[in-house]
């Protein structure tokens, strides 16, 4: 299960690609952790322009819900036992142009249940003090039977 | 000269008119990087509603194991299709952003599924368009996200010819 490997990756690693969802390795995206929190990094790549000079909306939501995942996964108390892990929700504010540059992001549980953890997440460039998109979302965890 | 029935030439010629208006909008969303990354393309559209189509492709997949389409592709496409409705029913191609937008996620889309995108733009205003959405995998009426979005035109409009006041 790709939240596994995932989890894997985030329990192991300080930093690395995250291959393991082809739609993030689509996107081209890293992480970076410290004890605080999951950054994750989109390098700026020609695939993620929709008005000429300027990101796709729909790129920077990915890499918001994807930020936001990480944050889920990481504030799991069992990085063996990890639940299928869905956004039911997902709410975006655009509040800056993207611009051809490297994007980072990073997501912090705002609460977390057994069945439903909130979070908010938010994305910047140069500048972390001026987000350019943030997202409030909702994720579902559906555990394996319970044992 | 083509026209060999008394509707012909005219139904040729609407027909020919929509297969160009087609093409050159295929091209255009050809042209937009991420939504060749993503294949997202040009579907149908009416006065105030867009429809694109996302043909299923490995890298949308957020899970292979379980065949699951990332949620972020599919944001990506209902955004696009939002956006496109806003400028059809603006009636001119003009720069927009995206303010903001909701996307509530009903259901998986079945496996390998194209993805489609319906959006409708149901008010504008000189500042803003308000945009309501589904996507869905076959049938409008199963839809498996439902979006409202906000867009903002950001250019200001043209001063408005002087109108008598009323």
């Amino acid at each position: 299960m790709t939240s596994l490997a995932f989890a894997a990756a985030l329990r192991d690693e300080r930093h690395g690609r995250l291959d393991m969802l082809p739609y993030a390795r689509a996107l081209d995206l890293r992480f970076d952790q410290d004890d605080n929190e999951v950054r994750l990094i989109m390098p700026f790549a020609i695939g993620l322009v929709g008005a000429p000079g300027r990101l796709h909306g729909g790129a920077l939501a990915g890499l918001l819900e994807i930020a936001g995942l990480a944050a889920v996964i990481v504030a799991q108390p069992d990085a063996e036992r990890m639940p299928r892990i869905r956004p039911v929700t997902v709410t975006v504010d655009f509040m800056r142009e993207g611009s051809p540059l490297d994007t980072m992001a990073a997501a912090e549980v705002t609460r977390l249940g057994r069945r439903i953890v909130n979070v908010s997440s938010r994305a910047w460039q140069y500048d972390r003090s001026r987000p350019i998109a943030a997202a409030n979302i909702n994720f579902l965890l559906d555990w394996p039977d319970a044992r | 000269m083509t026209g060999d029935g008394v509707a012909g030439p005219a139904v040729d010629a609407a027909a020919q008119a929509a297969a160009r208006q087609k093409r050159f909008l295929q091209r255009f969303m050809d042209g937009v990087p991420h939504l060749r990354l993503m294949g997202i393309g040009y579907r149908d559209h009416g006065k105030d509603w867009a429809e694109l189509e996302m043909p299923f492709a490995e890298r949308q997949l957020a899970d292979p194991d379980y065949g699951i389409i990332a949620s972020g592709a599919i944001f990506t496409l209902l955004d696009n299709c939002a956006g496109f409705a806003v400028l059809v029913a603006r009636g001119e191609m003009i720069p927009y952003a995206t303010l903001d937008m909701r996307v509530d996620y009903l259901r998986g889309p079945a496996m390998r599924a194209t993805v489609i995108g319906h959006a409708e733009c149901y008010r504008i205003t000189r500042q803003i368009a308000f945009v309501r959405g589904v996507a869905h995998d076959g049938d409008l009426a199963n839809p498996i996200a439902n979006m409202a979005g906000t867009f903002m035109f950001t250019t200001p409009p043209a001063a408005a010819p002087a109108a008598p006041a009323a």
